[in-house]
Parts: structure tokens; sequence; C-alpha cells
């Protein structure tokens, strides 16, 4: 080695050192919080899960073609949507779909109840954005894997740490999407708001959100699908799902197992997409 | 009564805003500030008093601040300095230093607003856009579509409540906007060029329009204009901006008969006078006419026509080319005059200068005489007045 290798080298800046200090005195000191934030989850979306699988799926096959037709008004969606859930049916993943389901609805619920107030803070801050983009790109861009062990440290395995990192992963945006809505509400329409006396609330809900509505909404379309892409993911740290035979099939090499769940994902990940293109319908 | 009133009102935009005012005090141009501070000067050293019940119209061209000095009535633009007064209730309220809650009050009860591209809401259909400052007032929902309802009948659109912006023409979306401002009932109306985003058509239709409408709604507007015909014919008053600064205020004729500099002049040299004269402006006070002898007066210089005038300033006898005239009111100028008779045209204050110079011709350019509501004989208008006054002449 050569001597200045050697030099930096010497030393070692013990980060992975800190950070296992900082999670050991999260898990010990604060271990009542997480586990209730993960036993809190996990008993609800459990419970709902369990609620739904105690329906025959024929009928929740018709509910949801039913939603699909009432959100775009086009039967063709509501027959396909019918088609590709009895062809999951068939494979065999009912259980799994809905678990996953579950999954994304939670997280793309959280996603949006924390994603939204953010992004209206932040388009009525400038600098709390400037803050704010920097970890946005990080959440994006930084491997699931790496922030995957403290969120298993904390939460233990099981539905919860899926759900928490699938929300790191998916909260960028929505963020992002109201924050673009919000700021380009045309200056007009901001005037003649205040020119007839809002209030800061009332241009809010009565100027601002409906002006940047298509965009929010893109925003939660983005974040299904986002939280979709990591159902996988889930399945590692242990939640139930389409993503558990995709990783059964991935350690024993099951070809057909993982073709057919594989599969399964996508004819999903359609469904998904075509029925919740809530503002582009309106937009066109 | 004073309505609004300016009171030295300065606005510099931009972040060294302080500094833009203090080169401003030194006597600096707007160019000048631009180029030291980047501070942009919207408007400086305002005065306009505008009374309830008149139309005040502000003009200039592009970036003269017109929309500026608007803006700071509702607060829309910060003051930077000066004070801004809108009268609530017989109080005068400076908009500038008043609490947020007073402004809030003022904008919903006191100052309505109609912008130039319409800002109507295109997720509201028009009802609901015509209720909006009554929405943001908490009034009730069942008085509220109430007085929707009377406003879209004013501006004649009832039939297109249930529809939204876009579906409607720019002419019509527009008296939404008008509507929307009316439906609070505020006495005081800002309108930001709001015909001209209207072709030419529809744009005049509008404004007749609002001209019927003030006649019985006698609101207080503000009238922002760059059209100078529009103006004249709207305003009853009207202050030119350059640059930031009011160069002159005055009655559309004060304008168009004695501009106070080359850039007024320059405004109004397109200007067709016959649109804006009256026989009030052009005449001959009674008492600079010229004497006959004997209680007659001579109308006109080339002496074709005179009058006895009796002491309650009456007319006794008239008198054209020494015969006998007879009396012919201007309005029946479209008729054909009698053959052998000598018609003199009468006029009152208020006729406009086209009639008087038509009469004119009709009567083989013999003068027309100007009568008040009593009848009482106040001026005469020669072909020279008239002359005068088109050619904007003053006199040799
Ligand atoms: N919010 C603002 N920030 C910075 N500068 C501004 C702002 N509003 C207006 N100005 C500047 O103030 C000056 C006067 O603008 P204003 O809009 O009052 O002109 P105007 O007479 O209404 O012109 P127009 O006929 O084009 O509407 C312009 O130089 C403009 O650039
Ligand atoms: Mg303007």
């Amino acid at each position: 080695m050569d001597p200045v290798t050697q030099l930096i080298t010497a030393w070692k800046i013990p980060i992975g050192a800190w950070g296992k200090a900082f999670f050991s005195f999260l898990t010990t000191n604060f271990e009542w919080f997480f586990d209730g934030i993960a036993r809190g989850f996990t008993v609800v979306l459990e419970g709902l899960i369990g609620l739904v699988l105690m329906v025959p799926p024929i009928i929740v096959v018709v509910l949801v073609a039913l939603l699909a037709w009432y959100l775009q008004r086009s039967v063709k969606l509501a027959i396909a949507t019918a088609v590709g859930l009895l062809f999951i049916i068939n494979l065999g993943f009912w259980k799994e779909t809905i678990e996953t389901l579950a999954l994304v609805i939670a997280a793309a619920g959280v996603s949006m109840a924390i994603g939204v107030p953010v992004g209206i803070a932040a388009a009525h801050r400038p600098w709390l954005f400037r803050i704010l983009r920097p970890i946005l790109d990080l959440m994006q861009t930084m491997p699931t894997f790496v922030y995957l062990i403290p969120v298993l440290v904390l939460f233990g395995l099981g539905l919860a740490p899926g759900l928490i990192a699938t929300v790191i992963f998916a909260i960028p945006a929505p963020v992002r999407l109201t924050h673009l809505g919000i700021t380009s509400v045309p200056k007009q329409l901001i005037e003649a708001g205040e020119a007839f006396g809002a209030t800061r609330r009332q241009l809010l809900w009565k100027v601002e959100l409906p002006a940047a509505l298509p965009t929010i909404m893109a925003g939660l379309t983005q974040c299904i699908m986002l939280s979709l892409s990591m159902v996988v993911i889930a399945a590692l740290v242990g939640a139930n799902g389409l993503g558990k035979p995709v990783v059964r099939a991935l350690n024993s090499v099951n070809i057909p197992l993982g073709l057919e769940a594989g599969i399964a994902i996508v004819v999903l990940a359609i469904i998904l997409d075509r029925v919740c293109r809530v503002g582009e319908r309106k937009a066109s | 009564m004073t309505a609004v009133e300016f009171k030295n009102v300065d606005i510099v935009f931009g972040e060294r805003a302080a500094e833009g005012i203090r080169m401003l005090d030194q006597g600096a141009s707007r160019a000048e500030i631009l180029e030291k501070t980047g501070a942009v000067l919207g408007c400086a050293g305002a005065n306009l008093a505008i009374k309830e019940g008149e139309i005040s119209v502000l003009m200039g061209l592009s970036g003269s601040g017109k929309s500026t000095l608007l803006r700071a009535v509702n607060g829309l633009n910060k003051v930077s300095r000066g004070e801004v007064l809108v009268n609530e209730d017989g109080k005068l309220i400076d908009v500038v230093t008043c609490p947020p809650e007073t402004l809030r009050r003022l904008r919903q009860h006191r100052v309505a607003m109609v912008f130039q591209q319409f800002a109507l809401l295109p997720w509201r259909t028009v009802a609901e856009n015509v209720g909006l400052g009554l929405e943001l007032a908490g009034m009730p929902d069942a008085e509220r579509e109430e007085r929707v309802g009377r406003q879209l009948k004013l501006v004649g659109l009832d039939q297109w409540s249930k529809k939204y912006g876009h579906e409607l023409s720019g002419g019509m979306q527009q008296r939404v906007g008008l509507a929307r401002a009316f439906a609070t009932e505020a006495p005081i109306l800002l309108m930001d060029e709001p015909f001209s985003a209207l072709d030419p058509l529809i744009r005049t239709k509008l404004q007749d329009e609002l001209l019927s409408l003030q006649k019985t709604l006698k609101k207080t507007i503000i009238f922002v204009s760059h059209d100078l015909e529009e103006a004249l014919k709207l305003g009853n008053r009207i202050s030119i901006l350059e640059g930031g600064r009011i160069v002159q205020t005055g009655r559309p004729e004060d304008i168009v008969l004695r501009p106070a500099n080359d850039y007024v002049r320059e405004f109004i040299a397109n200007v067709n006078p016959l649109s804006v004269l009256t026989a009030y402006n052009v005449m001959r006070d009674a008492r600079d006419l010229e004497d006959a002898g004997e209680g007659w007066v001579w109308l006109d210089r080339r002496r074709t026509t005179r009058f006895k005038i009796g002491p309650d300033r009456k007319v006794v006898a008239a008198e054209r080319d020494k015969q006998q005239a007879t009396w012919v009111a201007c309005s029946q100028a479209e008729k054909p005059v009698e053959p052998g008779t000598r018609p003199v045209y009468w006029a009152s204050p208020g006729t406009p200068l086209r009639t008087v110079m038509l009469a004119m011709h009709r009567a083989e350019t013999a003068p027309v005489a100007l009568f008040d509501e009593g009848e009482r004989f106040v001026g005469a208008i020669g072909v020279r007045d008239v002359l005068q006054a088109v050619l904007r002449r003053q006199p040799d």
C-alpha cells in the first residue's frame, strides 16, 4: 500500500459504529414507540385483510369492477378489471393479491396523508422546499436495501417494516406533485380570491387545492404505482403478499412459481394504473 | 363625498425598495432607480380623489403604472409610502396601514374587482363563480343563491348559471366577472382593462351595458384603460399617467381641449373631438357677445343673427339677416329646412358638438344659440368657435 492510502486509512471514521449506536439508542429507549406503531399497523391491516378474505372472492371482484366503472365511466375497463382479477384467482394468488392491495392502499394512504400537507407547506415556504428537495432526492435515489436494515431493526419483521419502507420510497411523489400543483396555480386566480377577501385558509381550500387537484391526483397515481413496485422488497422483510411467492421462487429457483407470481403482479399493476388515473380523465 | 383617495402614494417593487424610495426623494428618475437598485418604480407621488358615484379612468401607455395604482386600492399591491383611503360608511380607512381583518372586510363588502383576463375559477359553474365573494364572506346558502340569481339576470346570463367558464364566449365570461363584482354589492368597483381582451364589437356593447347599469347602480368605478376613446366614453374624470406619475386629471373635455403636456397631446392626437365635446365646451358666453344696441346682441362675428334679451335673460325677439327668425331645436336638424323660413337653431349645454355642427350646416353656417333648462340664453356658437375646438387651436 502506498503511504498516502496508508495515511488515509490509518484511522477509519466509525460511521457504521455511530449509526449502530444511534439505532441501539433508539431501540432501547423508544422500543415502546416503534413497537406500538408496528403493532398498530399490523393489527389494523391484518384485520382488514381477514375481513375481505371472508367475503367470497367473486363478490369482491364484482365490487372492484364496479369501482373501476365508477371512477372511469368505462364498461370496457370494468370488464377488463374483472377478467384480470378472475385470472389471478385462477392462478391461486387471491389471498396474496388482497394482502398486497392492502399494503399498497395503506402505504399510499399514509404517503398522501403526510405528503400532501408537506407539499402544501413547502409550496408556501420556498425555504422549506429548498431544504426538502435534497432529502426527497435522497429518498428516491438511495437503494432501498440501505434503509431496509434500520427499518428492520426498529420495527422487526413483518408487515410494518414493509409498509414503512414502501412509504419512504413512495412519499416523494405526492410531496413533489403537491408542491408543483400549488405553486403553478395561476396568479390571477389567487388574486381573484384575495380581491374578494379570502382568508389564507379559504384561499387554500377554495382556490389553491381545487386548482391543484389534477396534479395532486397524478401524485396519488404515482404513489400507488411506486408502492406496488415495492411488493418484493416488502416480502423480503416479512410482509405477506404477492412478493412472497416471488421471494420463495427466487430462493428455490422455482421457475413456474416465479413466472406465475410475476404475471399476477403485472396484471395487478395494470389494473391499478388504469383504475387510478383520476386526474387524467378530468383533464382530457 | 370622497370614495377613494390617494395621498402622496409611492409604490416601488423589489427587494431594495427602501433604497429606491430614497433615490426617488433625491429626484432620481425611474431608469436611474432601476439601474442602481434593481427596484422598479411602479408609481410616484400619486394624488387623486375619487368622488362617490363617478367613473374615474386611469389612462396611460403600457407600464405607466395604471394597474399598480388601481391595485393599491384593495391592497393587491403593497404601497411603499403614502395613504390610500377608502370610504367605509363615511369613515376613511387607510388600506396601507389597516389590520388584515379590516382589509378583508373592505374587500368583501366595499371594494370589488373585475379582471382583464376574467379570472374565473374554471372548476366552478357560472353561478358558483358569481357567488364567490358572498361565499367568502360567509353568507348563508339560500340568501346567496337568491342574490346570485338576481345578478345573473342583471347581466343577462340567468340561462347559463350551470355552465362552466370555458363553455362561454369571452364577452359572456366578462359578464360573469361583472356579476361577481356586483354580487357583493360593494359600492366601489375596480376594473383593470376589463374589456381589452374582447373584440371591438363586444367591447362597445359591454361599455354601453356598463354605462346603463351605472345609471341605476351608481357605483364608484375606477377604470383602467389604455384606449382613450373608451376613457372618454366612460369617464367622468380621466387621469393620465406617465412613467408612474399622474400628469393630468380632469374631465374628458378638459383633457381634449387643454392637454397639460406633449405626452397628453400625443395621446389625444388621434381622438375625434366630436365624440367628446359638447355645445357648452365650445360656446362663447352670452356676456362676451357683441352689443347691437337697444338690448340686442350679435350672436356671431359676421353679424348675421341677433337676439333681443329680456331682463330675465330670456330671448324676446330674434332676427336673422334682418328678418324675423323661426326657432328650431338642434335635435330637429336632421329634417330639411322649410323653404322661405330663416331658422335659428338652439341647443342645450349637453348637446353633442356633432349635432351642433349638423344644425349649422342646415342653417347655412348661421350661429347656434344655447339655452339652459330654464330657457335662459347662456351663449352662442359660431363657425369659428367650432373650428377652433375641432382643430384644438386657442383663439389667435
Ligand atoms: N409585482 C410587480 N413586481 C415588480 N414590478 C412590477 C410589479 N407589478 C408591476 N411592476 C412594474 O411596474 C410598472 C408599472 O406596471 P403596471 O402593471 O402598473 O403598468 P400598466 O400601466 O398597468 O401597464 P399595462 O397597460 O401593460 O397593464 C411596470 O414597469 C412593471 O414592470
Ligand atoms: Mg395593467
